[in-house]
């Protein structure tokens, strides 16, 4: 395939009237010895018919949820998504320009991000909203750093009912020095009050809590946000965007960051990317915030319109004393979580949370008629852990069955219900599962 | 520009006005000028402990952020919390407009400044340099 | 002026609905202690889908992308999106896959990761990536990790200090500060290349790496690169390659052949993957072997029972963000690499690196170019000339090329050119739109001339005038105002 317009003729013409006689000298500049001197090795390149056949074949080669009911969750969901969100992201003025740093083209880009902003922190409850992060895990090493720079402590705590996976960017980011990790332990499914009561101190920049957390229990909040407070921390909590149509939301409960991974917003699974970062935040934070944020001001004739503001926070101005160095995050994905929210609505995000609910609530029921029972005694959102004794042969044993089983986990097995699940499905699973 | 006689000068373009112990501390005109339109000043707490010569603050610009070196060092005792909310006093009035008053912790450091003089100069190179 | 969707919404007006529930349909309250439960609906908006629709619709028709026109941002690389990579990535089999599948469940995924890591080897010049950073500022995250750990490995503590030139762009030192390095600022000489003697004098055992991007944000070949790299190797030091100017030379010259011994792609940029208004990119890593057993994990290997993950990596960095990479952007990298091959790429290069030298020359007679000899795929013109005569900026020229349908050049960047305008064409431009921009230019250097003031006020035929930004900065509205009262109330 080719995408360059040039016809031999043109390149003729332009080489000539810039006085060269060859496209070789056009590298007149590179020594010789450092030319490739031969054609990359990435084949002769394919028509479109042959690319197509090609990547039919490979996408081919794998089990897509289509076709297999998915009870897999641990970090990214298999929500429905609206058959007009897709026709609007691929309109090309969205999705083929560039970040809006001229404002006066940029209207449509500017104003969908500074909704994005009010959306998050409508479903939040927060302050303030950034056009987003790369992904939940990293979005949380962000929040860690911003916490040790707004209390300039470096104790990070991190409980170990955390998305393991969350748990290790944090720690790869702790490489700079800057933070300090200090584990915070489970007990029957959730943090272990007392011993994390004891980790609070006057030197700790911060407590991070999952809600749900990674196996799926509801956490405690109000006696860890009188604690953290108490110690002059930030609570940061790490959510499910979905479980908010439901659940109490981080600004009620007094978090001071907010963070989580909004691929369950429209955003296709993917096999694990592009995901999305959302992050938000209390007033108070808002200028220690990473990533890029749209504000609304007037043009020269009083107009409302939209532009990039407090980028003096930003890399390309603060470099070398700048706190985060992102530049690109995920703005099309933060787009499409908009126009999710926006295409399910107010009542549409509660129902759908309520039928994630009901649904694992009944998932629950059936399990414990064939025998089976819950690994931890709490509350859940859309996802338990079930006790298995090999969760291994299990999962193997619903794949051949076609079904994606849960995540594997010591002794249990983590099954996740979203609104895309049906009776009929979790009847099945529940007995295959029982019945082994 | 600006270049009250009664005050010290650094080369990074703050101004110090001492009381006493303590030293009131700005950007001058020219830094203001340079700047333009100031839209939020990075201050420090009082109780930090500065060093002379070292990082006080930071002053954005919506294209720039610059940082603000301390001309003395000392302890933070007050800062200016009217720039919380309308930073561009300091673009309206530099000299009237404090950052930060710091109790000195050497005196002594005033005497490594520049004169109103000597900072004039310094300025004048700076501009026909350009 | 667009209303905001919320400002649209008319409560109890949504149209979403789910099928009816056939299992039993209890209360949350009766399964969650109502102290967890929200007392109220989120404040989203209420609209039928017909409405969500056409605002999106309306708000996309103020904005402008590379299927709009030229778009010569320079080190964006704002190349054609070939649409059959939105096809590939939309598949069922790529896009509807969890990514803790069993890996016997999604051997085509993992195959296509594994071919398109070759693909960036044989390009790069390197013998491992990995795919997993967001995008080019993360893969700079990653790399300079890898570096730390290396010397860290080698029980070499001292390596505190990370070199940038001053041409470099911002994501360099802010990286390095991210991850505690101190930056030194290594200048340029007036050729605008890497200043040797200076480098010399800042290379020491305290320096853990250098950063460049080749060709530089000038533009130009860093041709004395091999020297630049004996200089840093020698000193123990590493040599890091931003690839966000891999267009230059991509098919022609490999970092890896001129001594980097870690660099990032940015899939958006030289491979054709869209931008998005911002993003989702995708920055894979490259290394020399010797650094393979830092990356971060899983990486993905062939055995014989087929793809899998492999974890078992104990020198890893770790991870840097969750899962594996931006897969469904790989996708459409690696389309793309596969649709134009080894040739095809080179191509792309050469008549990139054409149309720069082409509007470079024709541009020359009415701007000031800050280095008048051979570029790469991008130049560095400037307002200067327009400035010292007629009064006119930089900021003014591209707010005028606005009102003639072009989106402006990259603006006041690399700082060290004064009023600099960065010019990077790409390959998928007609010699018809740079003659069209050319005429443009020119137009806008006669109406300097003449007509200031009409330059000072553009743009004029845009939806909105110039932004006051100063106001934007100094009370910041970055929500809806009109969002909830008992929100706003904290």
């Amino acid at each position: 395939m080719r995408y360059s317009p040039h016809s031999p003729t043109e390149v003729e013409e332009m080489l000539f009237s810039i006085g060269m006689k060859n496209k070789a000298e056009l590298f007149a500049d590179i020594p010789d010895r450092l030319k490739l001197g031969r054609d990359l090795e990435l084949g002769p390149g394919l028509t479109e018919i042959e690319l197509g056949r090609h990547l039919k074949e490979l996408a081919g080669k794998n089990m897509n949820l289509d076709d297999y009911p998915c009870f897999l969750g641990a970090g990214a969901y298999d929500h429905y998504i609206p058959a007009a969100l897709d026709q609007l992201l691929l309109r090309s003025e969205f999705y083929t320009a560039y970040t809006p740093y001229q404002p006066e083209i940029s209207q449509g880009i500017l104003q969908a991000i500074f909704e994005y902003q009010t959306i998050i922190c409508a479903l939040t409850g927060m302050d303030v909203a950034n056009a987003s992060l790369y992904d939940g895990a990293s979005a949380l090493a962000e929040a860690c750093q911003m916490a040790c720079e707004g209390s300039r402590r470096r104790k990070v705590i991190l409980p170990a009912t955390l998305h393991p996976e969350y748990l290790e960017v944090v720690k790869s980011y702790a490489v700079s020095g800057k933070m300090e990790i200090i584990m915070a332990p489970e007990r029957e499914g959730i943090i272990d009050k007392e011993a994390t009561l004891a980790l609070l101190k006057q030197d700790s920049a911060c407590l991070v809590i999952q809600q749900p957390n990674f196996f799926g229990c509801i956490e405690e909040i109000a006696a860890w946000e009188k604690a953290v407070h108490a110690a002059k921390a930030l609570l940061i909590m790490v959510v499910n965007p979905i479980s908010l149509g439901l659940l109490k939301s981080p600004g009620e409960w007094g978090a001071d960051i907010v963070v989580g991974e909004g691929q369950p917003l429209g955003n296709p699974l993917s096999f694990g990317g592009p995901y999305l970062g959302f992050m938000a935040c209390s007033k108070k934070y808002m200028r220690k915030m990473p990533g890029r944020l749209v504000g609304q001001s007037v043009d020269s004739n009083g107009e409302t319109c939209y532009v990039l503001t407090l980028q003096a926070r930003e890399q390309h101005i603060r470099r070398e004393q700048a706190s985060s160095n992102i530049c690109s995050n995920e703005a099309l994905n933060a787009l499409a979580a908009s126009i999710y929210l926006s295409l399910v609505g107010r009542q549409g995000l509660v129902d759908i949370a309520v039928r994630c609910h009901q649904l694992a609530v009944y998932a629950r029921r059936q399990m414990e008629s064939c025998g089976l029972s819950l690994k931890y005694p709490q509350a859940f959102f859309n996802e338990f852990a079930v006790k298995v004794d090999d969760p291994a042969r299990i999962n193997r044993l619903l794949l051949e069955q076609g079904i994606i089983g849960g995540y594997e986990l010591p002794g249990a097995l983590l099954l996740a219900f979203t609104e895309k699940r049906t009776r009929a499905e979790i009847d099945r699973l529940a007995v295959l599962i029982g019945g082994e | 520009m600006k270049i009250p006689a009664d005050l010290y000068y650094s080369p990074s373009h703050e101004w110090v006005r001492v009381e006493g112990d303590q030293a009131w501390i700005g950007i001058s005109d020219y830094a203001q000028h340079e700047l333009g339109d100031i839209v939020f000043v990075e201050m420090p707490e009082p109780d930090d402990e500065l060093e002379a010569g070292g990082q006080l603050g930071v002053i954005e610009s919506v294209k720039a952020a610059s940082t603000i070196y301390s001309p003395v060092g000392g302890t933070v005792v007050a800062i200016n919390e009217e720039l919380e909310d309308a930073p561009q006093l300091i673009n309206e009035d530099p000299y009237a407009n404090y950052i930060v008053v710091v109790a000195m912790n050497n005196p002594g450091d005033v005497d490594s400044l520049l004169s109103a003089a000597a900072y004039e100069e310094l300025c004048q190179k700076e501009q026909g340099g350009e | 002026m667009s209303k905001v969707i919320f400002a649209r919404s008319v409560a109890g007006g949504g149209g979403f609905s789910l099928p009816p529930c056939d299992v039993a349909e209890i209360e949350p309250a009766a399964e969650i202690n109502r102290e967890f439960l929200r007392a109220e609906a989120p404040l989203l908006p209420e609209l039928s889908e017909v409405e969500v629709v056409r605002h999106y619709v309306e708000l996309s028709q103020r904005a402008y992308g590379v299927d709009n026109g030229f778009y010569p941002l320079g080190s964006c690389t704002m190349k054609y999106n070939p649409k059959i990579n939105e096809w590939a990535a939309r598949l069922p089999g790529f896009a509807n896959l969890h990514p803790y599948q069993a890996a016997e469940s999604v051997q085509g995924a993992l195959e296509l990761l594994y071919r398109a890591e070759k693909l960036c080897c044989e390009i790069g010049g390197m013998d491992r990536f990995t795919l997993q950073p967001a995008a080019g500022a993360h893969g700079e995250l990653t790399g300079l990790m890898i570096i730390k750990a290396y010397h860290r490995h080698r029980q070499d503590l001292a390596r505190t200090k990370i070199l940038v030139p001053d041409s470099a762009h911002g994501t360099n030192p802010a990286t390095a500060h991210v991850l505690g390095f101190e930056v030194v600022e290594v200048k340029s000489n007036e050729e605008g290349l890497v200043d040797l003697q200076d480098l010399k004098a800042c290379m020491s055992s305290e320096v853990a790496a250098l950063m460049l991007t080749n060709p530089n944000t000038l533009g130009l070949f860093e041709k004395e690169i091999e020297e630049i790299a004996a200089v840093v190797h020698a000193g123990g030091g590493l040599l890091y390659y931003d690839g966000a100017n891999l267009n230059g030379i991509v098919g022609v010259a490999r970092p890896g052949d001129m001594g980097f011994d870690v660099l990032h792609f940015n899939l958006h940029k030289t491979f054709a993957t869209p931008h998005g208004g911002g993003g989702p990119g995708s920055g894979p890593v490259g290394v020399k072997e010797f650094l393979s057993d830092f990356l971060p994990r899983p990486l993905v290997e062939k055995k014989e029972e087929g793809y899998c993950l492999d974890y078992d990596r104990p020198l890893s960095i770790g991870k840097v963000r969750s899962f594996y990479g931006n897969f469904g952007v790989i996708v459409k990298a690696y389309a793309y690499m596969m649709a134009l091959g080894g040739p095809g790429l080179r191509e792309a290069c050469e008549l990139a690196v054409l149309n720069a030298n082409y509007l470079r020359h024709h541009l020359q007679e009415d701007y000031h170019i800050a280095f008048k000899r051979l570029c790469k795929h991008e130049f560095v013109a400037s307002g200067q000339k327009q400035l010292a005569e007629n009064g006119v900026s930089t900021l003014d020229i591209a707010k005028r090329l606005m009102d003639y349908g072009f989106h402006p050049p990259t603006v006041y960047f690399p700082l060290i050119v004064k009023e600099a305008l960065m010019i990077e064409p790409v390959e998928t431009e007609s010699r018809e739109r740079l003659d069209e921009f050319i005429a443009a230019m020119r137009e806008i250097a006669r109406e300097a001339r003449e007509n200031p003031d009409i330059l000072h006020q553009a743009p004029h035929s845009t939806v909105i005038k110039r932004v006051d930004e100063v106001r934007a900065a100094r009370q910041p509205i970055l929500r809806w105002p009109g969002l909830g009262k008992e929100i706003l109330k904290k």
